[in-house]
């Protein structure tokens, strides 16, 4: 098999850290913090390089958008296995408003140029949350998809795929190429050995602009307001039925 | 407002506020209370709890050892917080409790004087990574597993692994150690430095502030000094670790024999032919049939060996090969190993539960671990000896063990409510002790000596090593505030000084 999965990979604030909002409510406070590969995006890699360790695809090519520090994240996935990184640069202004809809832009014009038969993305980011750019990005390229993938294994000419959906697991079949969005249960990311992360360093990453690419990304969404979500309130302890009853009543709950 | 619920057992008449409990807890009351106000002043409001929930859940660990609540609870946010906390306490004689995330098991957090419980989980910070250098710096709210978690993406990690995900620090003030000390050592190997706060408040860096040399020889091994302390020598806020290479591959691996002896001498022969074995684990016949109710398994029901191999993909072929054969060679059976993730987990899944294989023999009891730890070459001689105990008392106690280490652990699980059988728990469990020093060895590998082996450190130590110690602690505590009662016997607090 010859073919090519292209794997996206989102940096992102780690997820153990403790998420403070900007004194001026803009975002999230970046600066300083420690940042990691999107866990789902790590789940996406590993996915990809056990295709390539069990020989059922060639090569596994990492890509990720945004300023020079996203190399960070590229050379985790190629320490993890991946055979060579793409890094889309979008810094400033326009890396604050880069979103799913210019990702998606970028992943189709790169799997065209790439000449991707798969595209294995995780299911979402932790700091947006928005389960958007797998989907998008198949209804660029007009490809097949298979979304929250807790399951892949390929079938002839086939890609089978089991889904992790709310009544349940979902089991589709879908013709390559195609975009797969890897869900929790998918498979347990390697960690990276010392020794692997010596050999990354001398993988090669291929720096790309939007413009070669063709993809304008100017964003169409404006950030109004971020804000905390709302401090719990201390509950209120009462000693009787009444009591309990009238506070009801006085909160306009009965 | 009384915050005292108990009276606390005192071992000497002559303490000088014990003349009439009314009297005492008044005294101490009023203390607290004013002392109240000046740690709001240094923590803010959040950071005192007078609360009883806040105060019993940090006057337990996961041991036996019942509650006992300190009387405030606060919640440090920086080492000079820390410092003038202890400032305070050390003004108004009040004992001091380093807590970390309580999953000890000798009763290390038990206020037996009451006191002020120093809850270090604020402090959560990976300080300093050095990744060419192979260390780090951690307060004392990192813990084990979420350090790993952070380390995730360099290639290193820290090996020493009790079995919960514990405080870093408070693994250091414990000497904890894990299934892979064989290969890594416990934490006494691992600590390259601590920043420690003693009773008075002032801050000591053991190594000297910031050094983080892989070996030294310079004066006294202070950092060793508190590794292990139980907190009673100081609190610890900073502990700079020792760093390893995560191993490219592991392969892990059972092997069934017809004897506690065999299995034994299969793992010193193993140790001997030089073979780097990571993890190296005992299960009885008693514990591997828990297993098998709990987990469904059908391993067979005779003392069995899990182990485990770290290094290049190269060399586990080699370590496999070797170590087979020398099992075979002591009668070893049914050699099963595997490298992929799935299936080495479900290897060793039987070992992951046995604490909970072992509860679930008697549900609805306690479970209490034993910890003795002897030269390799006594440990069949003490297994047979104490699994006789075991069968002679009608005691419930499955054994697991490292047995790379000479440790092993007996799970016994008692009904707490049958005084009969807590009484021959706790023979049996003095009679273990005796047996292990007898063998020279130690009444515990790794869970320290608490509240419950004072008597046997003394056994094992001898009075000369004890007055030794207890200089040391007058040195460094002379009003023994330093959680009292832990570690050495509790003494009269010198209030006249």
């Amino acid at each position: 098999m010859s073919a090519r999965v292209l794997v996206g990979v989102k940096r992102v604030i780690d997820y153990a850290v403790k998420i403070r909002v900007k004194p001026d409510h803009t975002g999230v406070v970046t600066d300083g913090v420690k940042h990691s590969m999107n866990p789902f995006c790590e789940i996406a890699v590993e996915e990809a390089v056990k295709l390539k360790e069990k020989k059922l695809i060639k090569e596994v090519v990492a890509v990720s958008c945004g300023p020079q520090q996203v190399q960070e994240t590229i050379r985790t996935a190629l320490a993890m296995g991946a055979d060579r990184g793409i890094h889309v640069e979008v810094s400033g202004k326009d890396y604050e408003t880069l979103g799913p809809l210019q990702v998606s832009k970028i992943l189709a014009a790169l799997a065209k140029k790439e000449e991707a038969s798969l595209i294995i993305l995780g299911k979402q980011a932790i700091d947006d949350d928005c389960n958007q750019t797998g989907q998008m990005t198949a209804a660029l390229l007009d490809w097949p998809q298979g979304t929250f993938a807790s399951e892949l294994a390929f079938e002839a000419d086939k890609l089978k795929v089991v889904r992790e959906i709310d009544g349940g697991l979902e089991t589709i079949k879908i013709k390559l190429p195609a975009v797969v969005t890897a869900d929790l249960r998918l498979n347990t990311p390697r960690y990276a050995t010392l020794p692997n992360i010596m050999k990354a360093k001398k993988k090669k990453i291929a720096m790309v602009k939007p413009a070669d690419l063709g993809v304008d990304v100017s964003s169409r969404l404006e950030v109004l307001k971020v804000d905390e979500p709302p401090t719990r309130q201390a509950g209120v302890k009462v000693e009787t039925v009444e009591d309990l009853v009238g506070k009801l009543k006085e909160a306009g709950r009965v | 407002m009384t915050l005292f619920r108990h009276l606390v057992r005192i071992t000497s008449p002559r303490l000088p506020f014990i003349c009439g409990s009314s009297r005492r807890f008044s005294a101490k009351t009023a203390a607290v209370e004013r002392v109240v106000s000046s740690f709001r002043s240094v923590t803010g409001d959040e950071g005192v709890s007078v609360g009883s929930a806040v105060r019993e859940q940090h006057g337990r660990d996961e041991s036996v050892h019942r509650c006992r609540p300190p009387d405030v609870v606060v919640f440090p946010r920086s080492v000079e917080e820390v410092s003038a906390l202890a400032k305070i306490c050390h003004h108004y004689r009040l004992p001091i409790i380093p807590f970390g995330t309580g999953t000890g098991l000798e009763g290390g957090v038990s206020a037996l004087q009451g006191g002020v419980c120093f809850s270090l989980r604020k402090m959560e910070q990976v300080v300093d990574l050095h990744q060419e250098d192979f260390d780090v710096t951690v307060e004392p709210g990192v813990t084990r597993k979420s350090l790993n978690s952070y380390l995730r993406d360099t290639g290193l990690w820290f090996p020493v692994d009790p079995g919960a995900d514990a405080s870093l620090c408070g693994m250091a003030a414990t000497s904890a150690s894990g299934t892979n000390a064989v290969r890594y050592g416990t934490m006494r190997e691992n600590v390259l430095n601590l920043e420690v706060v003693l009773a008075d408040g002032t801050i000591l860096h053991t190594a000297g502030k910031g050094r983080r040399p892989r070996k030294t020889a310079a004066g006294y091994n202070l950092t060793n000094l508190f590794v292990g302390s139980e907190g009673t020598l100081g609190i610890i806020t900073k502990a700079t670790l020792r760093l390893y290479g995560v191993p490219e591959s592991m392969v892990s691996a059972v092997c069934s024999f017809p004897s506690v002896q065999s299995a034994v001498d299969s793992t010193v022969q193993i140790l001997q032919a030089g073979v780097p074995i990571a993890r190296i684990e005992f299960l009885d016949d008693v514990m591997i049939n828990a297993c098998n109710r709990f987990n469904n398994l059908s391993y067979a029901v005779t003392p069995t060996l899990f182990l485990e191999f770290h290094g290049s993909s190269k060399s586990m072929e080699e370590q496999v090969s070797v170590t087979e054969e020398i099992t075979r060679d002591n009668g070893g059976s049914d050699f099963a190993w595997a490298e992929d993730e799935e299936t080495r987990s479900r290897l060793w899944k039987a070992r992951h539960d046995a604490w909970y294989a072992a509860m679930a023999l008697r549900p609805g009891c306690k479970a209490y671990s034993t910890d003795v730890c002897v030269p390799i070459s006594r440990l069949p001689q003490i297994i047979v000896e104490t699994k006789a105990d075991l069968i002679s008392n009608n005691i419930t106690g499955p054994i697991a063990g490292h047995v790379g280490d000479g440790n092993f652990h007996c799970l016994i699980v008692l009904d707490p409510n049958d005084p009969d059988e807590v009484q021959r728990v706790h023979s049996f469990t003095e009679r273990l002790a005796r047996r292990a020093l007898a063998m020279d060895g130690t009444c515990t590998g790794e869970h320290g000596i608490g509240l419950g082996k004072r008597a046997l450190l003394r056994e094992e130590l001898g009075p000369l090593a004890i007055e030794v110690m207890k200089g040391l602690k007058a040195s460094l505590d002379p009003r023994n505030l330093m959680n009292p009662g832990k570690l050495l016997e509790l003494t009269q607090t010198n209030t006249e000084q």
